[in-house]
């Protein structure tokens, strides 16, 4: 090996730890200007009332609290929709349904669902849940909308957790006399959990954030009570009320909409939060 | 400890008497009535033959030790005993293989039940990321035992001798236990249930000298109450710990079959083949 070789993969790695670091330094930069953007412009409206009141013509008097509601209770309802269904899809498909050309096609279809753009999922809300269904311009509609645009992600984080616990550990409960459900129940899933978890939190944190199919949908821009039936009320959600203020052109509602955004960063910083607490919580004990 | 009603088919006592002649040198003295019963096992992953024709008795109350080259087939045939190869596909097995007379293949035999009366011990220690109270308990709760379950951890974990090192701390996880820790923490594991054979591969590969003689010594107790078939690579460990041993190698198909079988004793200081002289010395493998 001449040194000559030597010296230019040295080089070659030099220059790509450089490049590695020049993309963090961009995206945290980009991210801290975004943050003290946001803090500067509208951090000074977000005080009590700001919490406790409804959206107003008068920008002083104007609040979050229905849309934060709404965001509230659509995330909620999302959690417990996704859940129970994105992991036994991931049971099944991950322990139950084998490898055969049936099951192949399902992985794809699933993984490009994830990759299908969110509005097309407010285009098919808005046929299925709004128009066929009757569901109307519901916090439900919106949140089974939502739970449909996230299942995929949800679906293919909980296989990934469920294929990261080693063969071993299904081999133990196996032989201990486990039927293949016990074995599932009682060492994959528990085994499984932390990764189960930090996936769905991380999806539902995307849910938070979408704008695109709940205006398709019907999320109102200007809601000034609180939803409280998701059944029958109309609602708004964080991001749609950004959006409105946004678009105005007084100095003001910029103002507030920098606030709302400063919010909905909190609240979405909260829930990775939750995923990290969780992750590390649950995995102390796990260390293969 | 394990009460259990003799079962008695006519195709078993067809498989006893039609024993080749390897099955029934082994089936000497004390093994009359063996345990385990093997006749003709093959045993193929998709196209490729792993294992060929193996007859054999594992003696009740006994160590019996399976040695040979890596790669030999000894995993495939202790995994099929207990029918954890079911969970591979493209699998095959062929012959037979008769546990207390009745064929584990047979449609009538449950899986489940089999292999809560068959235990085994994994190469490498395996517990679950649970507290080393519930490892313990695991089988006991998969059986829907609710009583009791407190003096049979601790019952399982004297046995395995592990209690007094554990005793204090039945909450922290197995995990948190040394190798050789972890290892006999499987061992009570798997006598929680009460089996009546414990299959063993390489048990001890993955631990050191210590802990290794420790397992050893253990498996001398629990001869006791259990039927233990090893697989080891470790011609000491054969020697020190096994009563019979049953040497297997593979052909130039790469498909094991045995070589000789017998008192471990007698295979290792006066071998009738050449092959197993070479092997039990050393000289290959
Ligand atoms: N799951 C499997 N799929 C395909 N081939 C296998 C599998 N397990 C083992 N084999 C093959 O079967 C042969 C015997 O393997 P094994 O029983 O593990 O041998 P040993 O335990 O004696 O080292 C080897 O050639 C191995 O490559
Ligand atoms: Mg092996």
């Amino acid at each position: 090996m001449s040194s000559q070789t030597t010296t230019r993969r040295k080089v070659a790695n030099a220059l790509f730890g450089l490049l590695a670091f020049l993309a963090i330094f961009a995206s945290l930069v980009t991210l801290v200007a975004l943050l003290i953007d946001v803090v500067a412009r509208g951090g000074s409206s977000v005080d009590l009332q700001f919490f406790t009141s409804a959206p107003s013509r008068i920008p002083a008097k104007a609040g979050i609290l229905p849309a934060l509601v709404g965001t509230l209770w659509v995330t909620t309802l999302v959690a417990i929709m996704t859940f129970p269904i994105g992991v036994a899809a991931a049971i099944y498909l991950e322990e139950y349904a084998g490898r055969g050309r049936w099951s192949r096609l399902l992985r794809i279809n699933i993984s490009n669902l994830a990759g299908v753009p969110s509005i097309v999922y407010g285009i098919f809300g808005l046929a299925l849940f709004v128009r066929l269904l009757g569901l109307g311009r519901t916090v439900f509609a919106a949140a089974l909308t939502l739970s449909l645009l996230i299942l995929p992600v949800v679906i293919i984080s909980s296989m990934e957790a469920i294929r990261a616990v080693p063969p071993s550990q299904r081999e133990a409960a196996y032989a201990l006399g486990a039927t293949r459900w016990q074995m599932v129940r009682r060492a994959l899933l528990p085994a499984a959990a932390p990764g189960i978890l930090t996936g769905i939190v991380l999806a539902v944190g995307r849910a938070v954030g979408e704008t695109a199919p709940l205006i398709l949908i019907g999320a109102v821009t200007f809601v000034t009570f609180v939803p409280v039936n998701p059944f029958e009320d109309k609602y708004t959600v964080l991001p749609i009320q950004i959006f409105n203020w946004a678009g105005r052109p007084q100095a003001a509602f910029q103002e507030i909409s920098a606030a709302a955004i400063l919010v909905l960063l909190v609240l979405m910083f909260l829930l990775n939060l939750v995923a990290v607490i969780l992750r590390a919580r649950l995995s102390r004990t796990i260390q293969w | 400890m394990n009460e259990r009603e003799p079962v008695t088919k006519p195709s078993v006592s067809q498989i006893g008497a039609s024993a080749p002649s390897g099955a029934t040198e082994a089936t000497s003295a004390s093994s009359k009535n063996p345990a385990l019963l093997l006749e003709n096992v093959s045993c193929w992953y998709g196209g490729f033959r792993a294992v060929r024709e193996v007859s054999l008795a594992i003696p009740r109350n006994k160590v019996t030790a399976l040695i040979g080259p890596s790669g030999c087939g000894k995993s495939t045939l202790l995994r099929s005993i207990n029918r954890m190869n079911d969970l591979v596909p493209g699998f095959r097995m062929e012959g037979e293989i008769a546990f207390e007379g009745t064929s584990v293949h047979a449609r009538a035999t449950d899986v489940i039940d089999l292999r809560r009366r068959v235990g085994m011990v994994f190469q490498k220690p395996n517990p679950f990321p649970k507290s080393i109270f519930e490892n313990v308990a695991f089988g006991l709760r998969l059986l829907g035992e609710t009583t009791g379950i407190d003096a049979l951890v601790e019952e399982s974990l004297r046995a395995a001798a592990l209690w007094d090192e554990v005793k204090d701390k039945l909450d922290q996880p197995g995990l948190s236990l040394s190798g050789g820790q972890q290892q006999r923490l499987c061992i009570a594991r798997a006598i929680a249930i009460r089996p009546e054979v414990i299959l063993m591969d390489e048990p001890c590969s993955a631990l050191d000298p210590k802990s290794t003689l420790q397992i050893e010594e253990l498996m001398r107790k629990l001869i006791r109450d259990y039927t233990i078939v090893i697989v080891t690579h470790n011609m000491q460990q054969a020697a020190r710990a096994s009563d019979y041993t049953v040497f297997l190698t593979m052909g130039d198909d790469r498909a094991g079959y045995v070589v000789e079988q017998g008192e471990t004793g007698k295979i290792f200081t006066a071998p009738q083949q050449q092959l197993t002289a070479d092997y039990v010395s050393g000289r290959f493998g």
